[in-house]
């Protein structure tokens, strides 16, 4: 059913080139091999070979919003980046705050097949930020809910959040954080600083986010449970997660693509392609980011990839919608910023993007390790291709990638998922 | 005119007399090298004749005030416009001397003209000279435009509609310095410095003291600047 | 000069004082029988207001009709765009009309810029959110230039083709205060950036609270403190504080605002002698400024207005009137 392949010449995690043997959905070899009957063949020479990448922070738009994503669309986006595994954020409307929702949206991932979908479950009702949603029923449902989030908006009451992170301790559950606190930011259209001084546009200042995550970590300490910190933006954010992981408490975090390598200048245009939440930041910001990430502060890379259809993204800024896609350049970004840099190596982007997701996740069996027994969800990967991005050519419903007109490096050429190839030569299979 | 060496993919320059040594300027009454294309970035040479010496124009200035006097019986009602940039301190020097004619003051001032040209389409949008209209208006006097070069007669069009946005002149007269003829519109001077013919190719320029340092009329073939 | 006028700070030194010259020379216009120049006939001049103003947009129609422009009004309440067409369709109805400039007026800062990808003609900001008032900043820094004698009719004509460098009409060494709220004013920000450019030295002075954080790095000194900036200024300018703030605690009172920030007669007689007052309109009386003040005779606020058309005349003719492109 899942067939038997030779990968020949890839290079696992960036080593030397060796020949890699899929068969009945696992890998069964690593290293030298000849070709098995009836196998088919991938020349490879000179990829990288990566573990399937796992995105902890996708809108997949539906239910609710299919005029900007489907989950369809959505994941064959994810399959083209290299995953094989994405966490659907709950800001769909419905909410994804009960456990039939969320199972809607597992069937639907499940059905596409292009890579595993798992819904994540709103902390709140309606993320309203008043009442708790029914976490249990969701971490019971058949989409086996585990990571929680209100994203898109703050769970701003200290009380709330208090319970919540307690709550979710009773089926190691975690609550990953979207830090912002609403009343510092209201109306907030750019980052604070000179050039929203310059622009006339109303600041988002760091403290904002800064405030709520130091806030977050402490609780999570008192109650002895686990946060996430999503799209972590300001370096003041990384200081106080390396202090709070200094203290040994259970504290994650993640960074996106566009936070590791774009700045609030670029909004000097007012395109509102680069209008984000929360914001594009400094260059300070970015390069503290950049070190968080290689050092292990942050643990993963997440896209927060947020589809918008063009009537929302072609306005004046104020009234455009926040948000960037980011599935299909995650990579290829994450190549520019840290390992053409010299900041992370193969090994680490497997480990950021791949083994550390899985494990926030809380995801049984995925994000391995290559390695002979695991199940074959892998992607490989040219880092020596180059081209000028453009939205056009992308699976995604959606054009508004920051990107668009930067000449990036890299090009994911095949994904394959627990032996099933999603994407061959660059395209869905 | 200095050796150029002809740019990459560029045709290779006509060959013609070789080029002088660099120097300033060209000896007064030589004709430029013939067949010599403009390079970029370096102008053609300007070998220019002087016309008028500054004694020349003198007189020049002197007997047309002294028409004006005759045939505007004694210059009432008289008004001197003197047309930006060089037409202004004509007009200033013609009025000074009919006050030493006539001992009493002769109004006089300026009239820019530039809102009103028929080809400002053509360039990027000019800055403005000063408009200057003497206390008593241009009501009921006879407005006479002064200005350096008659040439196709689009500035003095220009400078009648000005005029009639301004009032009613009872006439209008022109004086000018140098008529180089080659006119476009039927327009004719009243007061004529010097007539000069010459060729389309050909520049006048107007040296004045109060603009450039010194008085001249020098005659010269195009360069990298148009009459003004 | 670009195509578009923005943001003040596309301006060179050259640029503002070609502006200033031209509208120096257009002043006189207003006193003669007939008002107009034919410089602009068969242009087509949009005025795309979003945002109320009756008083700039009469400016800018004023100006366009005196250089014979043909001149459309689309304000937005009531139209289209009231009912949800986007500002992207509005400029493309635009394009179909064949505006030759668009001169637009709109809520988010950005919006002209926005403008100016999508139509082909001239884009003139009238006012952008809390962004620029290019304009206002122009007829402010005629207005100066006439008091202290800077402006071209007192100086020489020679001078005044030397160019660059003291005498050249520019603000060198005036000192300038502009007091309110800076945070939200458009107004404050063109100011700053224009002064700068033509050589003034700029004082912002209001409550923390209405000063953007990132102030510093503008090109101007602050200061909390109104009454010691009064005898050090040679223009005050006033810029307008709107009650709402107060609701949003930028500061606690009216009263404690007047009080602090507020010119009253009695600050205005710790001015120089030949200072003047200056505020773009809409004025809060009793607020930022005392009716004795806005009266008096060191208050330029009505000749402000009067500016504000030749101005505005020398920016078209500039931008519209001669040949498409940059110069």
């Amino acid at each position: 059913m899942t067939g038997t392949w030779l990968i020949r010449g890839a290079r696992p995690l960036g080593g030397e080139p060796t020949s890699i043997v899929v068969r009945d959905g696992l890998i069964d070899r690593i290293g030298a091999a000849t070709k098995p009957a009836g196998a088919q063949v991938i020349g490879a020479d000179g990829l990288i070979a990566l573990p399937g990448l796992v995105d902890l922070h996708t809108h997949l738009r539906e239910p609710g919003r299919e005029d900007a994503e489907t989950v369809e669309t959505g994941t064959q986006a994810a399959a083209l980046g290299g995953f094989t595994a994405v966490h659907a954020m709950a800001n769909t409307d419905p909410v994804a705050d009960t456990a039939g929702v969320v199972e809607q949206i597992w069937r639907l991932g499940r059905q596409a097949g292009h890579c595993d979908v798992h819904p994540v479950g709103a902390v709140t009702v309606g993320l309203g930020g008043t009442r708790l949603a029914e976490l249990g029923a969701m971490a019971d449902s058949a989409a086996r809910v585990r990571v929680f989030s209100d994203d898109g908006r703050c769970v701003s009451d200290a009380v709330l959040m208090r319970r919540a992170l307690e709550y979710v301790k009773a089926f190691g559950g975690v609550i990953a954080q979207h830090a912002q606190e609403p009343r510092l930011t209201d109306g907030a259209q750019l980052n604070e600083g000179e050039m929203s001084a310059r622009l006339g546009l109303t600041g988002w200042p760091a403290v904002a986010e800064e405030a709520i995550i130091a806030r977050d970590c402490l609780l999570a300490a008192h109650v002895g449970s686990a946060l996430h910190v999503c799209h972590v933006s300001t370096a003041g954010s990384v200081e106080i997660i390396r202090w709070a992981k200094g203290k040994g408490w259970r504290v994650t975090a993640e960074v996106t693509p566009h936070h590791l390598l774009l700045t609030d200048s670029l909004a000097a245009s007012y395109d509102p392609v680069y209008k984000v939440n929360p914001p594009l930041r400094t260059a300070a910001d970015v390069a503290a980011l950049r070190e968080g990430l290689a050092d292990g502060t942050i643990d993963c890379v997440a896209t927060d990839h947020a589809p918008h259809p063009v009537e929302d993204k072609e306005t004046e800024w104020d009234t455009a919608a926040f948000g960037m896609t980011g599935l299909e350049t995650a990579l290829r970004v994450v190549q520019e910023a840290m390992v053409d840099t010299g900041l992370l190596d193969w090994a680490g982007v497997a480990d950021r993007m791949s083994r550390r997701p899985a494990v926030i996740g809380r995801l049984p069996g995925a994000g391995g390790e290559l390695a002979a027994g695991q199940p074959a969800s892998l992607t490989l990967y040219d880092p020596t291709a180059r081209d000028t991005v453009n939205p056009a050519t992308h699976a995604s419903r959606s054009r508004n990638s920051p990107f668009t007109g930067m000449d990036l490096p890299g090009r994911v050429v095949a994904t394959f998922l627990r032996g099933t190839p999603t994407v061959l030569d660059g395209k869905i299979a | 005119m200095p050796a150029v060496n002809p740019a990459p993919g560029h045709p290779e320059l006509a060959s013609g007399p070789t080029p002088a040594p660099a120097q300033t300027p060209a000896p007064v009454g030589d004709p430029p090298p013939a067949g010599d294309p403009p390079s970029a970035g370096s102008p053609a040479p300007t070998g220019r004749k002087v016309v008028l010496e500054p004694e020349e124009i003198r007189r020049a200035l002197t007997r047309i005030a002294h028409e004006i006097l005759e045939r505007t019986e004694g210059g009432a009602g008289v008004v001197l416009l003197g047309i930006p940039t060089r037409g202004v301190p004509l007009a200033r020097r013609l009025a000074e001397r009919i006050e030493q004619v006539e001992g009493r003051p002769m109004p006089h001032g300026s009239l820019d003209i530039t809102m009103y040209r028929d080809d400002l389409r053509l360039r990027p949008a000019r800055a403005l000279g000063p408009t200057e209209v003497p206390a008593g208006g241009i009501d009921g006097a006879i407005v006479v435009l002064v200005d350096d070069v008659l040439y196709s007669g689009r500035t003095v069009r220009a400078a009648l509609d000005a005029l009639n946005d301004l009032g009613r002149p009872r006439a209008v007269q022109l004086a000018v310095l140098i008529d180089r003829g080659h006119r476009e519109l039927p327009v004719r001077p009243d007061y004529v410095g010097k007539n000069l013919p010459t060729s389309k190719q050909e520049v006048v320029r107007v040296m004045l003291a109060e603009v450039d340092g010194e008085d001249a009329v020098l005659l010269g073939r195009a360069d990298s600047g148009g009459p003004e | 000069m670009n195509r578009h006028l923005i943001s003040a700070g596309d301006l060179t030194r050259d640029d503002a004082l070609l502006i200033l010259d031209t509208a120096d020379e257009l002043a006189q216009i207003s006193d003669r029988p007939i008002k107009k120049l034919p410089t602009l006939r068969g242009r087509t001049v949009v005025n795309l207001f979003f945002e109320d103003s009756t008083r700039t947009r009469i400016s800018f129609e004023a100006a366009a009709k005196r250089l014979s422009a043909d001149v459309i009004n689309f304000s937005a309440k009531g139209s289209s765009v009231a009912k949800g067409e986007s500002l992207k369709d509005t400029a493309l109805t635009l394009e179909a009309m064949g505006a030759d400039a668009v001169i637009v007026r709109h809520s988010a800062s950005g919006a002209p810029q926005r403008l100016s990808g999508w139509v082909r003609g001239t884009v003139v900001n009238a006012g952008d959110g809390s962004h620029e008032h290019p304009t206002q900043a122009l007829l402010d820094s005629f207005t100066i230039r006439r008091h202290f004698g800077r402006s071209a009719s007192s100086r020489s004509a020679s001078s005044r083709a030397a160019g660059a460098g003291p005498g050249d009409g520019a603000l060198d060494g005036l000192r300038v205060t502009i007091v309110g709220d800076v945070l939200h004013s458009r107004v404050a920000r063109s100011n700053v950036l224009l002064l700068h450019t033509l050589g003034a030295e700029v004082t912002l002075v209001a409550p923390p609270t209405l000063l953007p954080v990132a102030v510093g790095s503008w090109p101007c000194s602050v200061s909390y403190d109104f009454d010691a900036a009064l005898p050090k200024s040679d223009v005050v300018m006033m810029l307008r504080v709107q009650q709402e703030r107060m609701n949003a605690a930028y500061f606690p009172s009216v009263r404690e605002y007047s009080r602090r920030y507020g010119l009253d007669a009695a600050r205005m007689a710790q001015l120089p002698d030949q200072a003047i007052v200056m505020h773009p309109g809409p004025m809060n009386r009793g607020v930022e400024i005392a009716a004795e003040v806005a009266d008096s005779a060191r208050s330029t606020i009505v000749e402000q207005v009067a500016n504000g058309v030749s101005v505005r005349m020398a920016v078209l003719y500039l931008l519209l009137g001669g040949a498409e492109g940059d110069s």
